[in-house]
């Protein structure tokens, strides 16, 4: 805990998790003197530290670990480089100035100002209510995220015969470990013709225990009134209609919730910065600046990632183009290319590029697909008649980030161009 | 009988749908995979079948009641039940730092459970 707070700080990071411990370290590194990391738990790490499967690392340190080894790895660098942090502390207000004003038991009501800030919230789950789910509203309802923290930090279990509605990462690897704490998972019901999390999840946390999946399938209703007592599933056409018939009743006392994940832009509507309403995260440029000058924003608050490798990268940018402002080093007066999201793609982040960037740095263009293309594909910018840059992937899945690093040789057709149309096409 | 399948490798989360192509537990051919870390992942999976497996025991004093940890290298599918019966008979003190031991040896397979992050004491 920090003992003498500044009233100003160089970079301010709010949130904790990976993408503002990235941030503040490499803000830190690159001239900011002062730098605070801000969050509302008692401890660094942010959602890592229930995340205890391994998988996190393999981009970053070239290792397979677990959550909380990754979060310990930067939490111990940020104590060894020296960045502040506040914890226990919410942040109340932000403004376009770049005030902070922060509250905690015990740290009480701060005002606090900062030549940069990086937004680093991350994201939040959907809830039952944003899925509009009838029926009475019983003790057993969840998110996946809820269930995870219970399970996996706090020691308790949330029910002992589940339903988990939505193959998102969470919700299969949920599936997995209440199954290793003696629990029985039922079903996995999605919505959708396709898993929404990784192909490797299906495997080794569905697969593995004979746990069954249903596509294109949802929950109708839930039954019980102190406590679930069952589930009634049904399939879905392809406009998400429930095919009558279909229904089934599955006997179980927990339904978790793996159904979407959206970025956390309260306080960034605060401070005046501009969202996405695609992403529902801010726009941002190829140093994840918004479009607040000053304020910059890194991770899941931008757009809902699948690998916390490109979480810390992209908190990595983040806090090295604060650090820059910081110290008045930023480009003053970038002459903005926009991409825009072409065929079969959905979004694509950044929204806009300095081509300058591209005269010391590379710039990966971060998107997703509108559906899944399970044959070969070519990943391409262009502009107009003109191909800027392209590659080739054995497949797009929604559920999977598709990426396209754009590198110094591409720099003066970038230069040259109205705007990268980034689209993803069969060949 | 020669079989070919799909098969999905876990190694890294790529999760590259590799097509197999065996007789029984040999394998003839695989194809699909974008390193050589799938090959030796199908070959595994077929004689061996292995997996990382991450749990919590118990800690006493710590600022939370569990501390998540880890099997160093991956362990026989077939005895992961095994293994978690073992940990959760364990509890350890508090303060517990990364990569601190807590289970030596397990399953005989000279494999140890790790922390997977540090334990402080409770304040």
């Amino acid at each position: 805990m920090t003992q003498l707070l500044k009233s100003h700080y160089d970079v301010i990071v709010i949130g904790a998790g990976p993408g503002g411990l990235a941030a503040a370290i490499e803000a830190k590194k690159h001239g900011a003197d002062d730098v605070l990391m801000i969050d509302r738990d008692l401890e660094l790490g942010g959602i890592l530290l229930q995340c205890i499967h391994n998988g996190f690392g393999v981009e970053t340190f070239k290792e397979d670990l677990p959550g909380p080894s990754y979060a310990q790895r930067f939490i111990n660098e940020a104590q060894t480089v020296g960045i502040d942090y506040l914890l226990d502390t919410i942040v109340l207000d932000v403004t376009p100035e770049r005030k902070v004003y922060t509250t905690g038991t015990r740290t009480g009501f701060q005002e606090l100002s900062a030549t940069a800030i990086v937004l680093s919230m991350g994201c939040r789950e959907r809830t039952r209510a944003q899925i509009r789910i009838p029926g009475p509203r019983p003790s057993g309802v969840f998110t996946a995220g809820t269930a995870q923290r219970w399970v996996n930090v706090e020691g308790y279990m949330p029910g002992s015969r589940f339903v988990i509605l939505g193959s998102g990462d969470i919700g299969m690897i949920m599936a997995r470990r209440l199954t290793f704490e003696g629990a029985k998972v039922e079903r996995v019901l999605e919505v959708m013709p396709y898993l929404s999390g990784l192909s490797r999840n299906y495997v080794q946390c569905l697969l593995d225990f004979d746990i069954t999946l249903q596509l294109k399938h949802t929950v109708k209703r839930i039954i019980g009134n102190d406590r679930v007592e069952a589930i009634e599933a049904v399939a879905v056409d392809d406009k998400w209609q429930f095919i009558p018939g279909t229904e089934e009743i599955i006997p179980c006392d927990t339904l978790l919730l793996s159904v979407g994940l959206i970025p956390e832009n309260e306080l960034s509507q605060k401070a005046g910065v501009a969202l996405d309403p695609v992403t529902a995260g801010p726009y941002v440029d190829d140093g994840f600046a918004t479009n607040i000058p000053g304020i910059f924003a890194a991770g899941n608050v931008v757009h809902v990632y699948d690998l916390v490798d490109w979480v810390t990268a992209a908190g990595r940018t983040a806090g090295k183009r604060a650090a820059m402002f910081a110290q008045d080093s930023c480009n003053e007066d970038p002459r903005y290319v926009p991409t825009r999201a072409g065929e079969n793609v959905r979004y694509v982040v950044p929204h806009q590029i300095d081509p300058e960037t591209l005269t010391q740095d590379s710039i990966m263009l971060q998107m997703r697909v509108t559906r899944p293309l399970e044959q070969p594909v070519t990943v391409q910018v262009t502009d107009g008649d003109t191909l800027i840059a392209k590659k080739s992937e054995r497949y797009a899945r929604p559920g999977e980030m598709v990426s396209l690093t754009l590198k110094g040789k591409e720099y003066d057709a970038v230069r040259k161009a109205k705007e990268l149309k980034v689209s993803v096409v069969t060949k | 009988m020669i079989t070919t399948e799909k098969m999905i490798c876990i190694t890294c989360p790529m999760g590259c749908t590799l097509e197999v192509t065996r007789e029984g537990k040999t394998l003839l051919n695989v194809e699909g995979n974008t390193c050589k870390r799938g090959e030796k992942y199908v070959q595994e999976e077929l004689t061996d079948p292995r997996r990382m497996v991450a749990s919590t025991v118990r800690v006493q004093g710590g600022v939370h009641p569990l501390v998540p940890v880890y099997t160093a290298a991956p362990v026989p599918k077939p005895r992961i039940f095994e293994l978690l019966a073992q940990l959760r008979k364990v509890e350890i003190p508090a303060p517990v730092t990364m990569n601190q031991v807590v289970l030596e040896n397990v399953l005989g397979e000279g494999i140890n459970v790790i922390a997977s992050r540090d334990m402080p004491v409770a304040e």
